[in-house]
Order: structure tokens, then C-alpha cells, then sequence
């Protein structure tokens, strides 16, 4: 096994051209081409994030443009069943919309929702994570009970009870138009222990090293410490939680939205899509909760595999 | 000894108040309870009178000890959507919630085992790979949609069981059972499944890992050396000594079975604790909200310690470990 850093992109280069020749060097290129699971799994996660950015390009209709959505096309099955229509691959939903534009909508919406939370707890996480293990003692302490309190429980509790304390406060009527706030605030607060605990772990081990001891000598101060020295330095394993987080962020606003207490059906995600389908399930039209559950399974089924492929690449004791 | 119990009831009273402060701040501060109790008519004086009579104006801490007390006791007020006591209405869903969760962790013990066995010595068979990849799927699957397809299949095409509640169920002294019917066994499969199959994937992953660690072992080459049957080292030397982890991970997962069966009920719309709580989110109604957080922390903290002090027992080396620890700070 070549010396070459295990981490290419995280330090920033001389010139562009030069990381990225690096980068085509790098171990964790050579890992990832010959992983054909892999490189499957990043090509279905690329095509859902590129249909989902470009939606209104991509979907053969606007699902939310009530001008071309027609009530006598509702309920209609896919296109290769009997009734089905050509225009409408998938089939459609109770209000006439193509279940295939409701799925790229849906898709973009379970994304956004996906990432901003996995963003909010990466924030979360790493800032009080950097504060533990920096300052020590009883913010330390503190902070760690905490996790340990919030990590005995499962994450979907978690957010199904922030999530209903929200609305709480907010009250019930208002909350349809800040679905999205408080699903990102519920996921993004649920999941930020996995990223305190790592950091502080990493920054307990930083603070000791000569070069902290360093810039503290010269009078840095300790804010810029952390955040200009300590930080770089841990952010590793944090890519990686960040994407195994991602999936679970997914999954977790899939089953609150499915649980009726997400996305409201006027602007569905996928979760929603399923809970709807749902209500069509025992007059057999399969469509409406069929395919977007496949669409669900299998972008969280290729995050979860990047995910790993990506844990086992940059971690050099599994080499 | 003496001093680790200590030490670990003292964490678990620790976790158990902030809980309780969680539970209490959401009580007293997201929305008005008097508001949720009175009527569009009731004069400003009166609901002054009922304040006080509350004793929502007394001072934080000893609405917050009255708060602790009522709760220890087992009352948690008065819903404000049914304008029932709380615990009446736990008290009549535990028994569909605490069946469900045992008969799906039996369920997953009882399949998960065996997978995980047959997957640790046949490492490179067919079927091994072929419940490997099952179970990868099964971890990326969804509970709800797992439940949802369990119920297309077995309910809507093929009609043989039923797609939601808890069939004929006997009452049993007030706790009533669906365990003696045919009707209610019956309805039981597709939840308990549904609930399991996750806890299933767990085991078998963590069964399989354990005996490819065991077999590698020294005593376990020397118990083939002494000519031993293949049954006797797999099953009598292997597998027992694989429980151990097995027995604490479901132990701990029990916990979590409770708090999944929120989803699994919502699917099969069985009338269990989790449905009620579902209901009470999206009514906000807090009682019940903070009543089940207690609840289940109280649980969650009861079988972590009761695996933590089994795991003393169990593991010698855990007493060593732990004096150390103490004697660090």
C-alpha cells in the first residue's frame, strides 16, 4: 500500500490542477472503480440528486400546476395495464397527477429535506463537539450526559416528539405551511450526537498535539484555534457519518411525513406519496403506493451503500 | 459491587429527571393548559380561579415536585382531546402494545438464531448469500412500507388475514388478550412480522458475526482435535458462547421494539399505546405526549440497567474494567 494521504481533497492544494491529478491517484478513486456496487450505487444517488435539482425540466408534468391537472385522468393505472394512459407511465393518483412527476417532485422535496437536516446536525454536532472536547470539564460533562440520554433513544422517537412540541408551540393550523421547517429542525436536533461524539473524540486527541500547543504560544485565539486548526483535522470521519446520516434524515422524513405528521398532501415527498397511495391500497390500484416505495427503497438503499464503501475507503485500518 | 450498583442507579435517577423536567416543560409551557380545559365562554376570573386552584400559579419548583409526585403515582392528568385520565387510557392499550413486542422479538429470536447460525457455517453457500442480501434489503426497506406490502400481499390479493386491528380478543381481568383466539392470533402475524423483521436482520448479522469469531477460536480447533461431532462443537461449544451479546443487543432492542411498534401500529391501526401517542401529536395533546415520553425513558433505563448489572455478573473481566475506571476519577 502507497504512503499517499488518505483524505485527498481536504487540505487545499497549490494549484487546482494539481489536486486534481491527486485526486486520480488517490487510493479512494482506485476503491471506488473497482467496486461496481459502488459506482452503482453512485450513479442511482447522482440520477435522484440530478432529476430532483432539475424536476421542472425532467417531469413529463407539474404536479402542482392545477392548470394541467385534469380530475377525469385520476386514478388511472400504468401505462402497460388495461386503461392506462400513454401519456402517464406510472399511472396517476387520486387528483390526476402522473405518480412518475409526483415521484420527481417528491424525490426533490425528500432531498432537500434530507440534506438541510443532515446540514443542520453536521453543524450542530461538530460545533458542540469542537466545545466539548476543546474546553473540557463541566461543558464537557454536560454535553456528553446529553448525548448519551438522547442516544439511548431511537432517532424516529426523537423527532416524532420534537416534531410534536414544534407544532405544539406553533400551533396546529399554521404548522401545514412550515412543514418543511419543522421536519428539518426535528431531523437536524435528532441526529447530531453520532457527530459530537465523534468530534470530540478527534479534538481530545488534536488538543494535545505540538501544533495547538504552538499557536497557543503565539496568542491565537482559542475560537481560532479551533475553528482554523482543529477543525480541518477532524472533519474526516464527519464526511462519512454525514452520508450514512443522510440516509437515515431520508428514511426519518419519509416515516413522519407516512406517519401524517410531515409534508401535508399538497406538497407531497415520498413518504407522503406512500401515505396516500396507501387509502387506494385495498381497491387495488398498487401504483400509487408501489412505486413510490421503490423509489424510496432504492435511494436509500444506494446513500446506504455509498455510505459504507465510503467508511471502509477512509478508514485505513481496514486496508 | 455495592459501589458500581450505586453508581449506576444514581446515572439512571439522573436520566430519569431530566426526562421528567423534559416531560414537565413541555407540560407546562407548550400551550395553556387551562385553555385546553375550558370553554369558549368561561370568564377571565374563572379561569384565574382554576389557575390557582391547579396551582399553575404556584412556584416552578413545586409545580415541578407536584409534577414528579402525580407521576410516580402513575397519574399524568387529564387528556385534553378525550377528557380522560392518562392512565386509564395507557392502562387499556399496554397489554396490545406489550404483545405485539414480545411475540415480534420472540419471533426475530426464534427465525434470527438459526439464520445467523446456518449463515456463520456455510459462509460461502447459496442460501447464506442469498439471506445476506435479503437482509440488506430488509435493512433499507422501510418498516411502514414493509407493513404496507405484507398487507397487499396477504390481505387485499390473497385475503388471508386480516389487514387491520386486533381480531376477537378475551378479557382477561382488564388485560385483554388476543393471544387465545384464532381471530386475534391471526391478526397478530402481519404486525408482529412487520415489527420483527428489522430486529431479525440485527440478530442474524450479530449471530453470524459472532460464530465466525468463535470458530476461529483455539478451543473450538481443539474440541474438533479431540473428535468431537460437528453438532456438538457448533451447537454445544460455538453457538453458546455467542449468547451472550445476543441475549444483551435484544434485550436492549426491546426497548426500541416498543417505541417502532409507533409505526407498525399506525399500518395495521392496531389500538396500542404507540397509535395513541401518533394521535396525540398530531392533536397536541400534551398529557399523553409527556405520559409516554416517561414511559418509555422509564423502560429504556430500566432494561439498561438491568443488562448493565446482568453483564457484571456475567463477565468477570467487566469488575476489573470498571475498578479501574473509578479509580481514574
Amino acid at each position: 500500500m502507497a504512503e499517499t494521504p488518505v483524505m485527498p481533497s481536504a487540505e487545499t492544494p497549490a494549484t487546482e490542477t494539481s489536486a486534481w491529478s491527486r485526486f486520480l491517484d488517490s487510493d479512494v478513486l482506485y476503491s471506488f472503480s473497482r467496486s461496481p456496487v459502488t459506482v452503482a450505487a453512485a450513479i442511482v444517488t447522482a440520477v435522484f440528486i440530478l432529476a430532483a435539482v432539475f424536476a421542472p425540466l425532467v417531469a413529463p408534468h407539474n404536479p402542482f400546476d392545477l392548470a394541467s391537472i385534469d380530475l377525469l385522468d385520476s386514478n388511472l393505472p400504468p401505462m402497460w395495464l388495461d386503461g392506462g394512459d400513454p401519456r402517464y407511465i406510472l399511472g396517476t393518483d387520486d387528483q390526476g397527477r402522473g405518480i412518475l412527476s409526483t415521484i420527481i417532485y417528491g424525490s426533490r422535496i425528500s432531498l432537500l429535506i434530507g440534506f438541510a437536516s443532515v446540514i443542520l446536525a453536521t453543524v450542530l454536532g461538530v460545533g458542540l463537539g469542537l466545545l466539548s472536547g476543546f474546553v473540557g470539564g463541566v461543558t464537557d460533562a454536560f454535553i456528553m450526559r446529553v448525548a448519551e440520554i438522547q442516544l439511548s433513544f431511537p432517532v424516529i422517537l426523537t423527532a416524532l416528539l420534537i416534531d410534536g412540541v414544534i407544532r405544539g408551540v406553533l400551533n396546529v393550523e399554521k404548522s401545514g405551511e412550515l412543514a418543511y421547517w419543522i421536519l428539518i429542525l426535528s431531523i437536524g436536533i435528532s441526529n447530531w450526537v453520532q457527530f459530537a461524539r465523534t468530534v470530540r473524540g478527534s479534538t481530545l486527541v488534536e488538543r494535545n498535539k505540538e501544533y495547538v500547543q504552538a499557536a497557543q504560544v503565539i496568542g491565537i485565539h482559542p475560537a481560532l484555534i479551533v475553528l482554523r486548526h482543529i477543525l480541518p483535522n477532524v472533519m474526516g470521519p464527519v464526511l462519512v457519518i454525514a452520508t450514512i446520516q443522510l440516509a437515515v434524515a431520508i428514511l426519518s422524513e419519509a416515516t413522519l411525513s407516512f406517519l401524517g405528521v410531515g409534508m401535508p398532501p399538497t406538497e407531497p415527498s415520498l413518504g407522503t406519496l406512500i401515505q396516500i397511495g396507501n387509502d387506494y391500497l385495498f381497491s387495488g390500484e398498487w401504483w400509487m403506493v408501489i412505486f413510490p416505495g421503490i423509489a424510496l427503497a432504492i435511494l436509500v438503499l444506494a446513500v446506504n451503500l455509498l455510505g459504507d464503501w465510503l467508511r471502509d475507503a477512509l478508514n485505513p485500518k481496514l486496508r | 459491587m455495592l459501589a458500581f450498583v450505586i453508581r449506576r442507579l444514581i446515572q439512571s435517577v439522573v436520566v430519569m429527571f431530566f426526562v421528567a423536567l423534559l416531560a414537565f416543560a413541555m407540560f407546562r409551557f407548550v400551550g395553556d393548559p387551562v385553555h385546553q380545559m375550558v370553554g369558549i365562554e368561561t370568564s377571565l376570573e374563572e379561569r384565574e380561579a382554576l389557575r390557582v386552584k391547579l396551582g399553575l400559579r404556584d412556584p416552578m419548583i413545586i409545580q415541578f415536585a407536584r409534577f414528579v409526585g402525580n407521576a410516580a403515582t402513575g397519574d399524568f392528568g387529564i387528556s385534553y382531546q378525550h377528557q380522560r385520565p392518562v392512565s386509564q387510557m395507557i392502562a387499556e392499550r399496554m397489554p396490545a402494545t406489550l404483545e405485539l413486542s414480545i411475540i415480534s422479538a420472540l419471533f426475530s429470536l426464534l427465525v434470527g438464531v438459526p439464520m445467523g447460525v446456518y449463515t456463520g457455517l456455510h459462509r460461502h453457500g447459496v442460501l447464506s448469500k442469498i439471506f445476506m442480501t435479503a437482509s440488506l434489503i430488509g435493512i433499507s426497506l422501510p418498516t411502514f412500507l414493509i407493513g404496507i406490502l405484507l398487507i397487499y400481499v396477504f390481505a387485499v390479493i390473497l385475503g388471508w388475514l386480516p389487514s387491520f386491528g386486533r381480531g376477537v380478543v378475551t378479557d382477561l381481568g382488564g388485560w385483554r388478550t388476543g393471544l387465545l383466539t384464532t381471530e386475534g392470533l391471526k391478526a397478530l402475524i402481519m404486525p408482529a412480522i412487520t415489527l420483527g423483521l428489522f430486529q431479525l436482520t440485527l440478530i442474524m448479522r450479530l449471530v453470524r458475526a459472532e460464530m465466525l469469531e468463535v470458530l476461529r477460536t483455539d478451543y473450538i480447533k481443539f474440541a474438533r482435535a479431540r473428535g468431537l461431532t460437528n453438532r456438538a462443537v457448533n451447537f454445544g461449544h460455538a453457538l453458546k458462547n455467542t449468547l451472550v451479546p445476543v441475549i444483551t443487543i435484544t434485550g436492549l432492542q426491546l426497548g426500541s421494539i416498543i417505541a417502532f411498534a409507533i409505526i407498525t401500529e399506525t399500518v395495521f391501526q392496531w389500538p396500542g399505546m404507540g397509535l395513541m401517542f401518533l394521535q396525540a401529536i398530531q392533536n397536541v395533546d400534551i398529557p399523553i405526549m409527556a405520559a409516554y415520553l416517561i414511559m418509555i425513558a422509564f423502560f429504556f433505563v430500566a432494561i439498561n440497567l438491568i443488562v448493565d448489572l446482568l453483564y457484571y455478573v456475567v463477565d468477570p473481566r467487566l469488575r476489573v474494567d470498571a475498578t479501574k475506571a473509578h479509580g481514574h476519577g
